[in-house]
Order: structure tokens, then C-alpha cells, then sequence
């Protein structure tokens, strides 16, 4: 009889369950989209609930559309979308508040009342990684403490859990009320702004500043290792759950960038590129972030440097929703490919400010060098290349913080579809870009983590082996008009800063 | 069965090569796709740009399919309405002497100012763009309710005035809506034919109406020819 | 006796217009034809002179059998869109090049070269006017330098210079049989090469800017006999000549000072009345000839021009597609409140008054992703508002003139929200006319004043009658005041675009 691995993957829209054959092969899928939830300008929730739900629908769905019976299975991979936060009662599984999506900008109070303690937005930089910014998890966590009634009092009473989506899935995978596993995995940690990312423990002083009781907190483990069976009510009952990355290590893993300086970059709604630095951490002087890449089992953990952009493929929506110019956002690149560039004008999405290398709350979008010359089809040229900008200036970052230049990049995502995108990418970084046969990198990820703790795969190399390119955009364009193409996006960039003032917010 | 029109049937061809294109497609690429002569195909383009079913670009003079064609059915933009109307209005206050008003049909009992020109005595007026008006007590309603749809035409005693309305092409309201002074309105339609709007002068009593209440028929002929000018001006053919 | 009536030329920037006026400055028909616009590359704007020569006299012939009998047109008035170039042989008429539009910028490198020299100055002097590539005079320098052999020809009097009124006129009159090379003072006054004293060509001027004055035009007053016109159906003594802005202050009937219109067109201008004194501009308005009566002194103005207003709605139409018709901008910014915190600087060629920054190009700014198009084209209609701003701040610094009401013209008069905004902004009445013409009216008024339609300008402003008034709303003129330094930090935003990179930037 084949036999099979799971991977969920809990994202930031929907929720999909993916069951892969030994060849890495996808078989079957179940996929669910789950409401978004934008009480007041700049907040996202999710329910929680809602989210558990979806999970178990999506894994019926996914088991119904296959050969596969729960007996055929042998591992279930968890991946995430990461930062997320959940605060729940461990006695009735219910959640106080709906979970805090990492898009969400409530904290900024938060974030200013902890930077102002000293050290600004490098407080907790050398011990977490990570500069203190909305994105994170724990002060999510502290938000929901101090404005739940009687919540803060719960937690430290011992009644209240916390945890990302992967913990609270897991929790509720194995039993949850019904002795729930209450854990999360290193990549996961190190989103929260609370575990050392040297000692791979929660560091007790920075939850104590942040006002978030140890009681709640998961035990954190490896990426690979059982944590426990699935539940006897669930469709997988006694299937062991041995695989959990947060999303774009997922990516990263599926991407088998198992090497030091190896990398990947996903385009989605924003942009996530991972840069594999082996068993050191990299502290970042560019604006990067170190984060934990992963640990296999009682293995020395892997670290990476990450350079997250919150808007490129958002910007296609913006233009498709917001604008109308096209009706689907596949039509952006044949409306960019009307004209032969992009006409001198240049396209910031800094729509609530920028991410990766500049960390700049205060700039907004930009569009600059216009000229009556300009028509959608050079703005449709700007907004893809917007995203490979973007990129260019984390790679930039990338290279300058390892000191050693990345030879090339492996590319997944919804955006890799489109060959205009990613040709202009592999101009502008004049490194090969890389799409793989295997797109749905992050699932597999979570899957080869899965399958390799329980001996579905033997190890790392045999993952290595399956990795087969599907395409590989040369860099074209010559040196000099590179050069001066990113000279101008860097000066538009300057452009979209000190924007927000006090007049503006 | 009655035959087909050959030249509906030629445009009707043009339009699916045109809409069809990825690209604007000049003339010629047209005439060679219906397989038409270029003067028959340059003649037929001519009419689908005037009725805006096609539009082409003034810098390579190639074709695409026209806003007109894309909007088909959506109602007449207001804003637009007025910018086409303008000069029509100002020539129509300058004539007359009087205050011009455009008005379109909101809700049942409403009429609202679409656009106002001055009466062009230089006196203190206010601008009235976006002021509500009774529609059946006024000129301008009186037009627009006898054109609108059956089912929003007011029934009983007024579906015998109305129907004189829609029948001689005007309305007037003598002292109804404001005392000592009356309107005198005709209809603006749109392209096909739908009255879009109700174009008047608005003045005293005695000056726009003769001694048995019948409108100066000066003024009524300058304010049907200026409606029938917005008209055409909107895209309407027929005179 | 069958009314008398004057025949109107409005040679613009889209379309050729022939118009014909009554006594009570009323219109009684109308012909217009648009042509093609060349765009060869970014930055370049042509027009082809045999087209706009072809489109006048068809015009004119058609507008003429429009009247038949009904009246007699007793004389033509031409207004033209300044500044627009055109090189032409004498001996065929035959054009050398397209006419250069006066959006062309192909200048820019020329102009940056001529304000280095150490004579420079001598421009401002003299002319009245900053060296910059809107002028035609630069224009002119490009077409010496680029095509073959035109210098030398030119100073062997084989090549003629004019503006469009210039070459229409020529052609009027009989082109190469005997045509007439005249131009009027206010469309002189914008080559840079007119001393704007004493309404001659400059000498040093000329040298300045290599210009042999064989090819020139001669100098005339806008109002006053200028030839007679052979061309058309009928020979029609042409007698009024005016640019289109002046001839659109001339049509608002603004013959006092202080008194001002702008035109909101593709681009837009504002026109004050100075009287017959000389103004010293220090804050980026211009001075500039406003008309001249035969025989009478000349009449200055002080004006601001702003290269893209209405033209920002069409690229919002043609560039973009986000709104079938130019009006409908109005109906998609009236989708929503306020701009959702957008600035649109519409400086796709540079930045004209009060700035002068040839470097600025175009920029949205503060764009979140709760901006939709809504937002966006209520900051393109407000760019407009803001740049008229922009100029009244700096003419009234210049002339130290209160602005009691600004007159109002142009397409973008029919958009309320617009207009409203306006009167917002400036915190001063805006009054729209009965005659939105105003170009060609000014034409035909400066044409039938010379021919004794009528008496004096008192007879034309009693012809001027209020369509509409927008007054300001109250409170928005201080809630307007504390946002515009959004809008001044994007027009800083919008001209450091153009800089050369900072030091800080790699």
C-alpha cells in the first residue's frame, strides 16, 4: 500500500490541507477561505474558531478526494501563517478575543511605550533578533491582556494559553480541553519578539517588560519531531503530528535550501526572502531580521536572515480593487506588456509604511515620474516592477550583512506565474532566477518536516534529490541601465518618506 | 421575414474584429479582416466613432472598441450632461433674458438642478446646482414626469395633462410653484431617444406668458430649439 | 440693413475653431475641427502647420455659409495658442519641421546651457520673461540648430518665423504670393526677443539667441488693420489679433486693473490687467504684454500659467482609462468625501508658475491602500485648485493688486465641484460669464473694435453678463489653509524627482 504525508497549511486567507506521496507529489487538496475581520482602520482579525473549523473540513475534504484512508498516513506537517496571535481558556478551548493577524496595527502604541523604556526599536534586537515593530506577536498578546476584561488576572492565574496558529492547532489536534499538547516550534518562537534565539528558551525578563505571564506561554521544540497523535474523534486519529514551520521557512524548506547561502524568495501578498546562514546567527546592520530557519529534531538549529516586504502582490490587488484598471490580476502583465518599459515613472507602495531594509512607519505610496507620456500600461510596468525593487533592495541587504554575494534565487509564489515580473527580476538582481516543478513549496515544506521525524524520508539529501527546476530567467539587462534603474527607484523611495506627520496619521 | 440590413450586418462585423483585437487596429487591418474596401470600411468607422462605439487614437489612428460601446445601457452621466449643455444654456439665457435651468428626475415627486445660468442682468442670484424642485408643480417636472416610465407616471386627473405635455413637446407652470412666476420647459433626450432631462426658462408670469396664458411663442420656439440642440448634442439623431 | 457681424479664428491647441459673433457679442455659429497630435517622443509635441492652415480655411469657408445671408461679417479677429513654433519657407510655404507645441520640451538641455551664460540676465532685462523652454524663442534656436542648413537660410531671408497667428495670417493674405509676415505685440512679447518697453525686437536679444532677423515678423498692435484676407470666400479685412489667453482677458472684458480671469483648458491661465505700467515680478508670476489699440499705449497684465490642469483629467481618461468622458470625473470624485489623504502634482513636463522647474515631473503622493480612484480623482480635480492658488499668492505679492473676484472660462467650468473648490481655496468669489468663448469673443471684439462694431471697450463691457458665482463656503477657506502644506511638500516632492540625485542616494 502507498503511503502518505499531510501538511496543513493555515494561511492568511484560507486554510488548505495538502497530502503528498513519497515522490513529493500532491495527490490530493481541500482549501477553505476564512473571514477577514477590519473592526476599525489598520485592525485584521481572525475567529480563531472559525480557523479550527475550516481545519478540520479542509482535511475531510482533501482524505474524501483520495485514494488515501487515515491508515495510509503516516505524518501530518503543520505550516502557518506566522505572527498571528491567539489567546485561549485552557479548560474550554474558547478564545477571548479573535485571533490578532500579523497585519494588524493596533500595537503601535505598544510598540512606542516598550521603545521608549530605552533603546528605541533595537531594545530587544540582539537578544530576539527582531526590531520592535507591529508585526510581532507578543505585544499582540499584551494588547489582548489589556484590553480583555479579567484577562491579564486569568493568565496569571494559569487559566489562559497563548500561542500562534500552530500552537493552536496543535493544541486542538491532540485533544485540546482533552489533554492538548500545548507547544510551538523554534520558527514560530522566534516571530513572538520572546525567545532567545541563541538559547532557544523564552526569555523571562522581555516577557516580564511586556507584562505576558510564563504560565501561558508553549514549550517550544524542533521542526521535527512527534508531538503528538491526532485525536481519537478526528480524521486522523493516532497519526502522528511530527512537522511544524511557520510559512516561509516552510517555503524555505520545501525550497530544500538546506546549504548555507542558499535562499528563496516568495511572492505573495507581500515578499519574503530567507537566506539560509547555516548554524550562526547573523545579527543584521541592513534591516534584516534573524530568525530562526529550523531544527531538526535534537539537531543544532539553522538559522536565516529574512527580508519581509509588506506589499507586492497586494499592489496588483490595489490596482485591480481600489483603481479597476484590470479585472483579474493576471491581466497586469498583459497590460504591462503594451508598452516597452516603464515610461520614467516609479511606484512605492508604502501603504502603511515600509518593511524591509527601511522599517519606515512613516512613508506612504508614491508615484513618481509622471509625465504625460506615462499611461497604464507604463503604471501597470511599475507596479510589477515595484516588486522586484523591493527585492533587489533585500537581496542588496542580504549580501552586504553575510558578506557573501547569493549566485542565485529560488523563487515561489503566486506572482512567479508571470515572466515579465520575474525576467525584469533577474535583470535587476543579475542573479538566475529559479522556478521549481514543485510550486506549492510551502505545504511540502511542512511535509518533509512531517515525513522526515517519523523515517517517511531518511534524510535531508533525498529531499535535496527530488528538487527539480521548471524554469530559469537569465539576467539580460546590461550593467549601466541596471544601475540606473535602481538609482531611481531609490530615489522615488526617498520620496515616499516623512510623509505621515503630525498632520497626517 | 424581412431581410437584413447590410450595413448593421458590415458594423456589426467591424465591432467583433475590433473588440476581438489585442491591439488598436488601423484601418486597414480592418478592411482586410470583414474583408470590406477601405473607403466602405473608413465610411462605416466614421459613424461607430461619431455614435462612440469606437474610438481611435489621434496619434497612430488606430481603433479600439469606444466607451460608448462599453456603457451601453448605463444611464447618462449627469456632470456630463451639463458640460454638453452649457453652451446651449448660456446661448438660451442670452437670448432670452431669462434664468436657464437643466433638471433631471429624482424619486417620484422630485426634480434636481443638473445646471443654472444666470438670468444676465448682473443681479445677485445663487447658484441652484443640486436644489430640489416639486415636480409636478413645476415646468420642468411637468416635462420630465410626462416622459418617465408608465409605471412612474402620476395617474387620475394629471395623466390627461401629461399626456398633453409628452403630446406638444412642452410644459409650462404659470404661478404654481412660486407665485408671479412660471417656466417654460422642454425635453433633452439621449442617445435612442429616452428624455434624460427637462431644459426651461424660468421668469415672470406676464412677461413669459401672453394675456390668455399661452407661452410667448418667441420664447417657446428658443427654448424647444435649444432643448433639440442639447439633444443632438447628447448623441440624440432625430430632430 | 442686415445685422453686422465679425468672424472669430480660435486656433488652440486641440482643434481649430471659426466662430461667428452679433453686436451683443452672442454667437451665431460655430465650426470646429481638431488635429492630429504628434507625440515622436517622451517629452515632444508637434503639430502639423499645413493641417491647422487646411482646418482654419475650412473652418472659416463653412462657418461663413453657415450665416449665408443672415448677416454680413464685416471683419476677422484671430486668437492662437501662444508660443507654439513654426519654420516655413518663404518661397513655398512649405513648413521646414512640424510646429513645435509650446508643451514641447525638447528645449531643456538647450535652455540650461543658454541661463549659464554670463549674459543671461539680460533676457529678464529685456523681455520681461525668465529664459525658459515654454517661449518660443528657444524653440526657434532648436529648429536653426537641427535642421540642416536653416541657420544660413534663414540669414539669407529664405526662412520665415512666426507664431500660429503668424503663419495663418501669411496664408490669409496670399502665402507665397504676396502674404503678409506680421505677428501681433502680445504674441511677439512671448518669444523672449521683444523688449517688452518699447515693443520692438531686441538686437541683443537676437544675438543672445542667434536669431537673424530676416526671418522675423513684424511687430503690430493686436487691434488695428493687419491685412486683408484673400483666402477665403469672402476677402475679410483682418483686424484683430491676439494670443489666447490675452484674447480670453479681452473677452472677460478685463480693461481695469486688478481686474483677472483664468482659463481652465489643458493647461490654465490666469491674466490680471495691470494697466499701462511695467510690473516687477520677484515671485515666479510673468509680465506680459496684455494688448495694445492702434495708436494707444500698451496694456500689461501679469499672468500665471500652469502647463496641466485639464490635461491631468484627460490623462486620467486617455492614460489610464478610469473615466469614459472628461465630466465624469466629477461623478467618480463625487464617490467619495474627501482625497483619502492624495496629492496628485501634475508637473508631467516640468513645473510652470510661480515655480519655473522644468526638472519637476509628475507624482501621487500619500497613497494607502484605502486610496481608490475615487480619492484619486477628487486630487486631480484639486490639483487644479491648488495651483491656482499657487499663482494668486505669487501675483499678489508682484502687483500687491487684491483679487475681488476671479472670472472663470474653459471647459473645466461645467465641473461644480471644481469651481466650488476653487472659491474654496482662494476664499474669493469665482463667477463664470454668460459667453464661456472668451478666446474667440476677445478675437472678435479686438476685430470689431478696429472696425467700429463697436464704439469703445465701456460697449463690450456692458456686453459681459454672470452665468454662475460660486462664493466660499464657510470654514473650508481655514481648513483648506492648514492642508496646504501637503500640498507644497508634494510639490517639493514633484520637483527633487527631477534634481540630480542627492548625495545620499547611491
Amino acid at each position: 500500500m502507498p503511503q502518505y504525508v499531510v501538511a496543513i497549511d493555515q494561511g492568511t486567507t484560507s486554510t488548505r490541507c495538502m497530502i503528498f506521496d513519497h515522490g513529493g507529489a500532491v495527490v490530493s487538496v481541500g482549501q477553505k477561505e476564512h473571514e477577514q475581520i477590519f473592526p476599525r482602520a489598520g485592525w485584521v482579525e481572525h475567529d480563531a474558531l472559525e480557523i479550527w473549523r475550516n481545519t478540520r473540513e479542509v482535511v475531510g475534504q482533501a482524505i474524501a478526494r483520495s485514494e488515501a484512508g487515515a491508515s495510509d498516513i503516516v505524518a501530518i506537517g503543520i505550516t502557518n501563517q506566522r505572527e498571528t496571535a491567539v489567546v485561549w481558556d485552557r479548560k474550554t478551548g474558547q478564545p477571548v478575543y479573535n485571533a490578532i493577524v500579523w497585519q494588524d496595527t493596533r500595537t503601535t502604541k505598544i510598540i512606542e511605550e516598550l521603545g521608549a523604556l530605552g533603546g528605541g526599536a533595537d531594545r530587544y534586537k540582539d537578544k530576539v533578533g527582531l526590531p520592535l515593530a507591529t508585526y510581532f506577536a507578543g505585544p499582540k498578546v499584551r494588547w489582548i491582556l489589556d484590553n480583555v476584561d479579567g484577562a491579564r488576572e486569568r493568565a496569571e492565574r494559569g487559566e489562559l494559553l497563548m500561542g500562534t496558529i500552530d500552537s493552536w492547532l496543535i493544541w486542538n489536534m491532540t485533544g485540546g480541553a482533552d489533554g492538548g499538547q500545548h507547544l510551538t516550534d523554534v520558527s514560530n518562537a522566534s516571530r513572538t519578539m520572546l525567545m532567545d534565539y541563541r538559547t532557544l528558551a523564552w526569555d523571562e525578563s522581555i516577557a516580564e517588560e511586556m507584562g505576558i505571564p510564563l504560565a501561558m506561554l508553549p514549550e517550544i521544540r524542533s521542526n521535527s519531531e512527534e508531538y503528538g497523535q491526532g485525536r481519537k474523534a478526528g480524521f486522523l486519529a493516532g497519526v502522528p503530528i511530527s512537522g511544524s514551520l511557520g510559512d516561509q521557512q516552510a517555503a524555505t524548506f520545501g525550497q530544500v535550501c538546506f546549504e548555507r547561502g542558499m535562499a528563496k524568495n516568495t511572492y505573495g501578498t507581500g515578499n519574503f526572502m530567507l537566506l539560509n546562514t547555516g548554524e550562526e546567527a547573523v545579527p543584521s546592520q541592513n534591516g534584516l531580521l534573524t530568525t530562526l530557519c529550523y531544527q531538526l529534531g535534537d539537531g543544532k538549529p539553522v538559522y536565516a536572515l529574512e527580508g519581509s516586504i509588506a506589499v507586492t502582490g497586494s499592489l496588483v490587488q490595489w490596482v485591480r480593487d481600489n483603481l479597476g484598471m484590470i479585472k483579474s490580476a493576471p491581466e497586469i502583465e498583459d497590460l504591462a506588456r503594451s508598452v516597452d518599459d516603464n515610461g520614467g515613472a516609479y511606484f512605492v507602495p508604502a501603504f502603511s509604511g515600509l518593511f524591509a531594509p527601511h522599517w519606515r512607519g512613516d512613508a506612504r505610496g508614491a508615484v513618481v515620474g509622471l509625465t504625460r507620456y506615462v499611461n497604464k500600461g507604463h503604471l501597470a510596468r511599475a507596479v510589477l516592477e515595484a516588486t522586484a525593487y523591493q527585492t533587489r533592495e533585500v537581496l542588496d541587504a542580504m549580501n552586504a550583512d553575510s558578506g557573501v554575494d547569493l549566485t542565485e534565487l529560488r523563487v515561489d509564489g503566486g506572482m512567479v506565474g508571470n515572466e515579465l515580473l520575474m525576467q525584469f527580476q533577474a535583470d535587476l538582481l543579475d542573479v538566475p532566477v529559479i522556478r521549481p516543478k514543485i510550486a506549492e513549496t510551502t505545504a511540502l515544506g511542512a511535509a518533509y518536516a512531517a515525513g522526515l521525524a517519523v523515517g517517511f524520508w531518511s534524510d535531508l539529501d533525498e529531499l535535496t534529490a527530488k528538487w527539480a527546476e521548471d524554469k530559469r530567467w537569465e539576467p539580460q539587462m546590461p550593467a549601466e541601465e541596471r544601475e540606473r534603474n535602481y538609482r531611481n527607484w531609490q530615489k522615488a523611495v526617498t520620496k515616499s518618506l516623512d510623509w505621515v506627520d503630525e498632520d497626517v496619521r | 421575414m424581412p431581410g437584413t440590413v447590410q450595413s448593421i450586418e458590415r458594423a456589426a462585423a467591424i465591432l467583433r474584429v475590433v473588440a476581438r483585437a489585442r491591439d488598436p487596429l488601423g484601418v486597414t487591418d480592418i478592411a482586410q479582416a470583414v474583408g470590406l474596401a477601405k473607403t466602405t470600411t473608413h465610411g462605416l468607422l466614421r459613424t461607430l466613432l461619431q455614435v462612440g462605439f469606437v474610438q481611435q487614437d489621434r496619434a497612430t489612428g488606430r481603433y479600439t472598441v469606444g466607451t460608448g460601446l462599453l456603457r451601453l445601457g448605463d444611464p447618462l452621466d449627469l456632470n456630463e450632461v451639463r458640460a454638453r449643455s452649457s453652451n446651449w444654456a448660456d446661448a438660451l439665457a442670452a437670448r432670452s433674458g431669462h434664468t436657464v435651468r437643466l433638471a433631471t428626475l429624482a424619486g417620484a415627486d422630485e426634480v434636481v438642478v443638473v445646471h443654472h445660468v444666470f438670468r444676465p442682468d448682473d443681479s445677485a442670484q445663487v447658484l441652484e446646482v443640486g436644489t430640489a424642485l416639486p415636480a409636478r408643480t413645476t415646468g420642468l417636472g411637468k416635462v420630465l414626469l410626462a416622459h418617465a416610465p408608465e409605471a412612474r407616471r402620476p395617474t387620475g386627473s394629471w395623466a390627461t395633462e401629461l399626456a398633453e405635455v409628452r403630446a406638444r413637446g412642452w410644459g409650462v407652470d404659470r404661478g404654481e410653484h412660486e407665485p408671479e412666476r412660471g417656466c417654460i420647459a422642454a425635453p433633452v433626450r439621449g442617445p435612442g431617444g429616452p428624455v434624460v432631462a427637462a431644459l426651461g426658462i424660468n421668469g415672470p408670469v406676464t412677461v413669459l406668458f401672453d394675456g390668455r396664458g399661452a407661452p410667448r411663442p418667441v420664447l417657446l420656439g428658443m427654448v424647444t430649439d435649444a432643448a433639440a440642440a442639447v439633444s443632438r448634442e447628447l448623441g440624440h439623431g432625430g430632430g | 440693413m442686415a445685422d453686422r457681424y465679425v468672424l472669430a479664428v480660435d486656433q488652440g491647441t486641440t482643434s481649430t475653431r471659426s466662430l461667428v459673433f452679433d453686436r451683443g457679442g452672442r454667437m451665431v455659429a460655430v465650426r470646429q475641427r481638431e488635429h492630429r497630435q504628434y507625440f515622436p517622443r517622451p517629452g515632444w509635441v508637434e503639430h502639423d502647420p499645413m493641417e491647422i492652415w487646411a482646418n482654419t480655411r475650412r473652418t472659416a469657408a463653412q462657418v461663413l455659409a453657415d450665416v449665408g445671408g443672415a448677416g454680413e461679417v464685416v471683419a476677422l479677429g484671430i486668437a492662437n495658442q501662444r508660443e507654439t513654433t513654426v519654420v516655413w519657407e518663404r518661397a513655398t510655404g512649405r513648413p521646414v519641421l512640424r510646429a513645435l507645441v509650446w508643451q514641447d520640451t525638447r528645449t531643456a538641455e538647450l535652455v540650461a546651457e543658454l541661463v549659464a551664460r554670463p549674459e543671461a540676465p539680460l533676457v529678464r532685462e529685456r523681455s520681461g520673461m525668465a529664459t525658459a523652454g515654454y517661449f518660443s524663442g528657444p524653440r526657434l534656436r532648436w529648429i536653426l540648430e537641427h535642421v540642416p542648413r536653416a541657420q544660413e537660410r534663414a540669414e539669407r531671408g529664405e526662412l520665415l518665423f512666426g507664431t500660429m497667428e503668424t503663419w495663418l495670417i501669411w496664408n490669409l493674405t496670399g502665402g507665397p504670393d504676396g502674404g503678409v509676415h506680421v505677428t501681433d505685440v502680445t504674441n511677439a512679447s512671448r518669444t523672449l526677443l521683444m523688449d517688452v518697453r518699447t515693443c520692438r525686437w531686441d538686437p541683443d536679444l537676437l544675438a543672445f539667441f542667434g536669431i537673424p532677423a530676416a526671418m522675423l515678423p513684424e511687430i503690430r498692435p493686436s487691434v488695428g488693420v493687419l491685412g486683408v484676407a484673400t483666402a477665403l470666400p469672402q476677402a475679410l479685412p483682418i483686424t484683430g489679433a491676439l494670443g489666447d489667453q490675452q484674447a480670453a482677458l479681452f473677452g472677460q472684458a478685463c480693461f481695469a486693473p486688478g481686474e483677472a480671469k483664468c482659463t481652465y483648458g489643458t493647461g490654465s491661465f490666469l491674466l490680471q490687467n495691470t494697466g499701462t505700467e511695467l510690473v516687477h515680478t520677484r515671485s515666479g508670476s510673468i509680465s506680459t504684454v496684455a494688448y495694445q489699440l492702434a495708436g494707444e499705449p500698451v496694456h500689461y497684465a501679469l499672468e500665471g500659467s500652469v502647463a496641466v490642469t485639464g490635461a491631468l483629467v484627460q490623462w486620467l481618461r486617455d492614460g489610464l482609462g478610469l473615466i469614459g468622458s472628461a465630466p465624469e470625473v466629477e461623478t467618480l470624485a463625487r464617490t467619495v468625501d474627501d482625497n483619502g489623504g492624495c496629492y496628485v502634482v501634475p508637473a508631467f513636463s516640468g513645473l510652470l508658475a510661480p515655480h519655473w522647474r522644468g526638472e519637476a515631473r509628475g507624482l501621487v503622493a500619500g497613497l494607502t491602500s484605502y486610496v481608490t480612484k475615487g480619492h484619486l480623482a477628487r486630487a486631480v480635480l484639486e490639483a487644479t485648485g491648488w495651483q491656482t492658488r499657487d499663482v494668486v499668492q505669487a501675483m499678489a505679492a508682484d502687483s500687491g493688486l487684491s483679487l475681488p473676484a476671479l472670472r472663470v472660462d474653459g471647459g473645466m467650468t461645467t465641473n461644480n465641484l471644481l469651481m466650488q473648490f476653487i472659491a474654496d481655496v482662494l476664499d474669493t468669489p469665482v463667477v463664470r460669464p454668460m459667453v464661456g468663448e472668451t478666446v474667440s469673443l476677445g478675437a472678435a471684439y479686438a476685430a470689431g473694435l478696429a472696425v467700429g462694431i463697436w464704439s469703445d471697450v465701456e460697449a463690450l463691457r456692458r456686453n459681459w453678463h454672470r452665468a454662475a458665482q460660486w462664493t466660499p463656503s464657510r470654514g473650508r477657506a481655514e481648513a483648506l489653509d492648514a492642508e496646504y502644506p501637503r500640498w507644497e511638500r508634494a510639490v517639493q516632492l514633484s520637483i527633487a524627482w527631477g534634481a540630480p540625485p542627492e548625495p545620499g542616494v547611491r
